[in-house]
């Protein structure tokens, strides 16, 4: 089905649903790349107008990606409740844009929404708002999650430590961990990437980082961020806390990643058997990104940031304790610039936190990108207004093992300062404890001899 | 001042332990000054890392010594603009001449630029010095340079020779601290239209991330295993006691 739009004496058309959200989102290198952005600004608008008198209703009952051939759509529409979706069933996408930015409407309200949304109508919304908008609506949404923390409470912010290592090399982690923790960085997750997937590599670092929690009782969680596959290989013998994986919209673009819905559902159910959470069960760690689907050819015409957003009901489903969109990761021929980057990553928190999700964001960017630490600078301080529950922490924001610069351990102390937020309530009472931060989240001075320095 | 106190002998210990940017110290909520232009004159390295170029002569050169059958070919990239926006086109080959002859070979070794041209003029030799003469008694092998290539563009090189197994040596996105970083990713019995899963990778090979000789051993055994279990990808774990021997 065709949808139209009249400017003037020009007529514009769109053969259908895919093709409207396409040529509605604002400019980015990854939609070019896949020949679906609008020809010209004028287009992009009368595509705007167009989408703002759609009817919600529309998006269930034509598919982007056809639900015989793909168990994302089959997951979106198979929990989608009916019930909860007659609140707005009566909006166009524009006056549910108008709704959400009204004063009426309160966390509990979208809360209430959460499995009334499809990730498409979600995206489309989004792309009727200004960055302002995005900002506005996200920051009434309140999503805690807790496992040995909460993270996610009004006025918190956490930060996942990032000790990455080229090697791997357990004490060069330790060192960049330690250091972190001096920070106050660490309560979202003490979170390695490791550079070889291996069982043995990522058993060896969980233990490591098992060993330093007990020994300082630091009440947080950690996770090597090894294959899902690899974690339920390791399970019975390794201490692992988070379950880790990348996810996409699509179920090709996920089967490039090897896996599927019930390879997380078991490495879900194989977790929580290990019941090692003391405040909260929330276990599972997924990041994505806009352009994953484009990338491994399995965006199915659709646009990156719609696809995207089709990730997080993957994310929804597994009830997760921590999602992040790594939103510079990926490249310039996705997100050309600082300007796409600031603008996808204000998109990706809307949309995780709109479904439900405990939304973080690794802002970041990679040297062929055209952005540097200023374009960082700008989108972290416009997350943190939003209420991201939590951002990366890497040593001076330069990842030796990824090769990106993220957030730093400095970052976090400035937005923490700036923004007035304290880090999740457990981990601050254990920062007081150990005599890293004060009250008001003012670094202090550390003695030459201070217990966690000389730990390692 | 903050900044003097974190350079307290027992934290500056720490840094003996990676080259990660740690014990920086702290000027209230920010770097010290001389930390943020450290980062900025690293990221201006990097960015320009992005524009080298692949050292043909220097493989021809090595060539005369490993006696393979040699093709130099081109991705369908025309500049490094483009190739900062179009990976489709870097994994697509350009037209070569038609009576081009590529012999069947076992492995096809593939040498691409990839993001840093530096880092595969500065590793790729010295890694296929290191396994070359083993292999050679095995199999039979060939190398292919790729320049404004992608990682994809392994798979129709493979497809002319008609490998069962290719490695792509690439250069990876320049890090900070680490503007020269090669990769090596294998398949085995590569096709067009292959994607990651199917792939397995060593990466951060430079100077303070893996040593060539332990990426020659990691080749090796990925190689080996590749052909006992007649696949690549994630359903191959690599075990990294190797690099204890």
């Amino acid at each position: 089905m065709g949808y139209k739009y009249t400017i003037g004496n020009e007529n514009y058309l769109f053969d259908d649903l895919k093709t409207l959200l396409a040529k509605a989102s604002p400019y980015r290198s990854g939609d070019e790349l896949a020949g679906i952005t609008a020809y010209s600004n004028t287009e992009r608008i009368a595509a705007l107008y167009a989408l703002s008198e759609l009817p919600l209703q529309v998006f269930l009952n034509e598919s982007l990606v056809p639900y015989e051939k793909d168990e994302v759509t089959r997951l979106i529409y198979d929990t989608h409740e009916s019930g909860a979706f007659r609140t707005i069933s009566h909006f166009t996408v524009g006056q549910f844009r108008d709704w959400l930015l009204s004063d009426e409407v309160d966390a509990m309200a979208i809360k209430n929404l959460k499995m009334a949304l499809t990730p498409e109508m979600v995206a489309a919304v989004s792309k009727l708002m200004r960055n302002q908008d995005l900002i506005s609506v996200a920051s009434k949404i309140e999503v805690i999650t807790r496992f040995r923390n909460t993270v996610g409470l009004e006025g918190h912010v956490s930060i996942r430590l990032q000790p990455n290592h080229p090697t791997d090399d357990p004490k060069g982690i330790l060192a960049s961990t330690i250091d972190g923790l001096m920070y106050g960085c660490g309560d979202a997750v003490i979170g390695i990437n490791p550079a070889t997937d291996s069982p043995e590599m990522s058993g060896k670092l969980l233990h490591m980082l098992e060993d330093l929690r007990l020994k300082y009782e630091i009440p947080t969680q950690t996770c090597v961020l090894c294959h899902v596959t690899t974690a339920i290989q390791i399970m019975d013998k390794a201490p692992v806390d988070l379950v880790f994986q990348s996810i996409a919209g699509s179920e090709a673009a996920n089967t490039s990643f090897g896996i599927n819905l019930n390879v997380l559902k078991e490495a879900k159910d194989a977790a929580e058997r290990l019941n090692r959470g003391t405040v909260g069960k929330q276990l599972m760690y997924f990041e994505s990104g806009q352009g994953s689907a484009l990338s491994a050819n399995a965006h199915h015409g659709v646009d990156q940031q719609t696809m995207e957003a089709r990730a997080y009901a993957v994310a929804r489903h597994f009830d997760p304790f921590l999602v992040n969109s790594v939103v510079g990761f990926i490249g310039p021929e996705y997100l050309y610039d600082g300007k796409q980057i600031t603008r996808a990553g204000l998109e990706d928190h809307f949309c995780g936190k709109m479904m439900g999700l405990p939304m973080g964001m690794d802002v970041c960017y990679t040297n062929h990108a055209e952005a540097d630490q200023d374009d960082m600078d700008n989108l972290f301080t416009l997350l943190g207004v939003a209420g991201c529950n939590f951002f990366m922490g890497v040593p001076g924001a330069d990842d030796i093992m990824l090769n990106y610069q993220s957030t730093s351990f400095h970052d976090a102390l400035y937005l923490r300062k700036i923004l007035n937020k304290k880090p999740a309530p457990e981990f601050e009472a254990w920062l007081l404890k150990m005599g890293i931060l004060d009250e008001k989240g003012n670094k202090l001075p550390i003695a030459d001899k201070h217990k966690l320095l000389v730990g390692i | 001042m903050n900044a003097e106190i974190e350079k307290s002998e027992t934290w500056q210990k720490l840094k003996g332990f990676t080259h990660a940017r740690i014990a920086l110290g702290n000027v209230g909520n920010g770097m010290p000054l001389a930390e943020v232009l450290n980062l900025k004159l690293a990221h201006a390295k990097a960015k320009d890392a992005i524009f080298t170029e692949l050292d043909k002569e220097l493989f021809r050169n090595k060539n005369s010594i490993w006696k393979l059958p040699f093709f130099e070919l081109k991705s369908k990239i025309k500049n490094r603009n483009e190739y900062l926006k179009r990976p489709d086109l870097g994994r697509l080959l350009t037209d070569f001449p038609n009576e081009t002859v590529f012999p069947k070979s076992d492995i096809v070794f593939v040498i691409c630029d990839g993001l840093s041209a530096s880092a595969v003029n500065r590793y790729a030799d010295k890694i296929l010095d290191l396994v070359l003469p083993d292999l050679q008694k095995k199999y039979t092998l060939a190398i292919a340079l790729v320049e404004q290539g992608r990682v994809a563009v392994g798979d129709p090189v493979a497809e002319l020779f008609n490998a069962d197994f290719a490695a792509v040596f690439i250069g990876e996105r320049p890090g900070l601290s680490s503007p020269e970083s090669l990769g090596i990713y294998t398949t085995y019995k590569p096709k067009s239209g292959f994607t990651d899963e199917k792939r397995n990778c060593i990466s951060n090979i430079h100077e303070n991330g893996l040593a060539d000789h332990h990426a020659a051993l990691l080749l090796n055994f990925l190689i080996n295993q590749s052909y006992k279990l007649k696949l690549s990808g994630v359903e191959l774990k690599v075990d990294l006691n190797l690099l204890n021997q």
